[in-house]
C-alpha cells in the first residue's frame, strides 16, 4: 500500500475490506482513512503512541495502556482490522475475541487471575484497595464454577459474556 | 503559556455542576449480584476508546451511568465520550481558484476586495461612528435627567452603529418570523457562531445582552454604548460571580422597562454546522423563552470566530474584506417550560428547534471544553465511579 500518497485506489481499498472480512463498508474505510491520515501527522504510515495520545478522549480512557501495546505500530490495514470489533457488522465471536485479546497481554491465550486483576485495576483505579479487588475478583470467580488459580482461555470468554448481548459498536462518521 | 494555565483555571472554576444534568430517574438501584460478566464486560470502555480513535460523535444523549437490570453499565461520561474538535473546527471552502483560469480571476477579486471594497467600507464604518458618537455623546450627557427619552434615542443610536456595521460587511440579513417585542419575563436564546451574532440582532431590535468581560477596544465599547441598552458582563475565572450574574439576570427579565435580553446559553462560539449543550441558566429564570436560529451562508464567508486563534479585530478585517456576509435569521415561537420538564430538559428541546431550523446537527459536547483538554481527573472519576458501583453491588447481597 502506498503510504506516501494521500490517495487510495480502489484496489487498496478492497485489500483493506479482504483483511477485516468485510465488516466496514467502502465509504467508511475511506473515512477511516481520512482519520488515519488525520492522527498520523507525521506520514510515517503508521501511528505512534504519543499521536494516539494527542487524540484527548483516548488518553483518559482507563484501559488506554493496554490499547497502546495492541496498537502501537499499526499500519491502515492492521488499524482497519484493530477497529473492525466496533463495526456493527462484526460478530459477537468477533467481540468477545477483541475482549479476550485485550486481557491476554502477554498474548498466550490464557488470561490468568493476574491479568483479571490488572483489567480491574485500571478500571477502578485507587478507589479500590488492591485486597478488596483481590476479594471481589476472587468471590465472583468462585461464584461462577472458577477458581482463583484458574486459567480462562477464549471459550470460557464465550460461554461468561456469550449471551449477554454486547454493545461495542461505534458509528464510522461517514461525510 | 501563561495563558493556556489561566484558561485551565477557568475550566476548572466554571465547570458545570454535573449532578445538574443527571436526569432524575436514571440511577436505579442496581438489581441483582455482581457477576463474573459484570467484571469481564469492559466493552463500554472499549467503546469509548474505539469512539475516540474514530472520531466518532455519539448521537444518544444518555449521560452518566444507567444500571440496568443486573448489569453495570457506563453509557457516556459527559466530558470524555465524543470529539469535540468538530464543533470547533472552521472548515475552510473547497479551493476553487486551483487551474490556470480561475487563479487570475480570483486575483482579480482580491484586489478588488482590499483596494476597492476595503477602503470603501472602512469609510463607511468611519463615517458611522462619527455620526454615531456625535448624537450619542450629547445625548448621554445632555439628557441625564430625562431618562425614558435618553433611552429611546440611544437605542435608536445603538440600532444605528449597528446597521454601519452590517454595511461595511455587505451584510445581506434575511429575518424570518416577528420581530420581538419588550415584554417583562421573556428572554431570547440564539446560537453563538461569532460576536457579529450579536450586531446583526442588534440591528433590528436593541437587546441587552450578557458578556463574557472583554479586554481592549472591545471592553471600553461594553463599559460604555452597551452599558445603555443594559449589558450584564461576567467574568468566567470569577467563582463566585455565577450567583452574581443569576441574580443579576433574574432581576433584569424581571424589569418591564429593561430592553429584551437575549442570551447565547452555548456560552462559546461554534462553528455553525453543530450545536452545543445549552447551558441551563437561560432556562430556570421561570421565564418564556423566545428562540432565534442563525444560520450563515458559508459561500460567502466563514463566519464562525475561533477566539482562540484569532483577536476581534482581525475577524472583523477578514469579514469587511470578504464580499458579504450573508445569513439568514428566524425568529421562533416563545417556548415555555412544560410541567415536570427540568431545565435541561428544557434547554435542550429549545435547542432541538432551533438546529431543525437552522439546519444544522446537534451534539451532546460541553462547549466549555474548548477552553481545555480533559485531564486526568476525568479519568479518575470514571474509576471512581466504577469502583464505588462494584462495592455497592458487592454489599448488596
Amino acid at each position: 500500500m502506498g503510504n506516501t500518497s494521500s490517495m487510495l485506489t480502489q484496489y487498496d481499498i478492497e485489500e483493506v475490506q479482504e483483511h477485516c472480512n468485510n465488516t466496514f463498508s467502502q465509504q467508511e474505510i475511506v473515512s477511516l482513512y481520512q482519520r488515519f491520515c488525520q492522527l498520523d501527522r507525521n506520514s510515517g504510515g503508521f501511528i505512534s503512541a504519543d499521536e494516539f495520545l494527542s487524540v484527548p478522549e483516548f488518553a483518559v480512557n482507563p484501559l488506554s495502556q493496554r490499547l497502546f501495546r495492541m496498537i502501537d505500530g499499526l499500519n491502515f490495514k492492521e488499524f482497519v482490522a484493530f477497529l473492525s470489533a466496533f463495526s456493527s457488522r462484526a460478530t459477537l465471536q468477533h467481540k468477545v475475541e477483541y475482549i479476550f485479546k485485550v486481557y491476554d497481554s502477554d498474548g498466550n491465550g490464557k488470561v490468568a487471575f493476574s491479568d483479571l486483576l490488572d483489567v480491574l485495576r485500571d478500571l477502578t483505579g485507587q478507589f479500590i484497595s488492591e485486597q478488596q479487588r483481590e476479594l471481589v475478583l476472587t468471590q465472583v470467580l468462585e461464584e461462577a464454577g472458577y477458581t482463583k488459580d484458574s486459567i480462562l482461555v477464549l471459550s470460557d470468554f464465550m460461554k461468561i459474556l456469550g449471551n449477554s448481548g454486547l454493545k461495542m459498536e461505534v458509528e464510522i462518521p461517514v461525510d | 503559556m501563561s495563558k493556556v494555565n489561566s484558561s485551565n483555571m477557568e475550566l476548572e472554576l466554571y465547570r458545570p455542576n454535573i449532578e445538574d444534568y443527571l436526569p432524575t430517574d436514571s440511577i436505579q438501584e442496581p438489581l441483582g449480584k455482581l457477576k463474573l460478566r459484570d467484571l469481564l464486560d469492559i466493552s463500554p470502555t472499549l467503546r469509548e476508546a474505539g469512539g475516540a480513535i474514530v472520531d466518532a460523535i455519539e448521537r444518544k444523549l444518555s449521560i452518566f451511568f444507567s444500571v440496568y437490570v443486573g448489569r453495570l453499565r457506563v453509557i457516556s461520561n459527559l466530558d470524555s465520550e465524543d470529539s469535540f474538535t468538530r464543533c470547533f473546527k472552521s472548515n475552510p471552502p473547497e479551493t476553487w481558484n486551483w487551474n490556470v483560469y480561475l487563479f487570475p480571476l480570483w486575483c482579480l477579486g482580491v484586489v478588488v476586495r482590499y483596494g476597492i471594497l476595503f477602503p470603501v467600507r472602512a469609510l463607511i464604518l468611519t463615517s458611522g461612528w462619527i455620526i454615531f458618537l456625535s448624537c450619542y455623546i450629547p445625548v448621554h450627557l445632555l439628557l441625564k435627567g430625562h431618562d425614558k427619552l435618553r433611552k429611546k434615542l440611544e437605542r435608536a443610536l445603538v440600532e444605528l452603529i449597528c446597521s454601519f456595521f452590517v454595511a461595511s460587511w455587505t451584510g445581506v440579513v434575511k429575518y424570518h418570523g416577528p420581530r420581538p417585542c419588550a415584554r417583562p419575563k421573556q428572554v431570547f436564546v440564539a446560537n453563538h457562531t461569532s460576536m457579529i451574532d450579536f450586531i446583526i440582532l442588534e440591528q433590528t431590535t436593541a437587546f441587552a445582552v450578557i458578556m463574557q468581560k472583554h479586554p481592549g477596544w472591545v471592553g471600553l465599547l461594553q463599559k460604555t454604548i452597551l452599558e445603555s441598552v443594559g449589558c450584564i458582563l461576567f467574568n468566567r475565572s470569577e467563582a463566585k460571580d455565577r450567583e452574581i450574574v443569576s441574580r443579576k439576570l433574574r432581576e433584569h427579565v424581571e424589569g418591564a422597562e429593561n430592553n429584551p435580553l437575549l442570551i447565547f446559553p452555548e456560552g462559546t462560539c461554534v462553528n455553525n454546522n453543530y450545536t452545543v449543550m445549552f447551558k441551563k441558566g437561560a432556562f430556570e429564570l421561570g421565564s418564556t423563552v423566545c428562540p432565534i436560529a442563525i444560520k450563515y451562508n458559508k459561500i460567502f464567508v466563514d463566519a464562525f470566530w475561533n477566539s482562540k486563534k484569532q483577536s476581534f479585530t482581525t475577524h472583523l478585517l477578514q469579514l469587511m474584506t470578504s464580499w458579504a456576509v450573508v445569513c439568514d435569521v428566524w425568529y421562533l415561537e416563545p417556548q415555555n417550560m412544560k410541567p415536570g420538564e427540568t431545565p435541561i430538559e428544557f434547554a435542550e428541546r429549545v435547542r432541538e428547534i432551533i438546529s431543525a431550523r437552522a439546519g444544522i446537527k446537534m451534539v451532546p459536547w460541553d462547549g466549555f471544553l474548548k477552553y481545555s483538554r480533559p485531564s486526568p481527573k476525568h479519568r479518575e472519576r470514571k474509576q471512581q465511579a466504577f469502583a464505588e458501583s462494584v462495592l455497592r453491588r458487592l454489599e448488596d447481597k
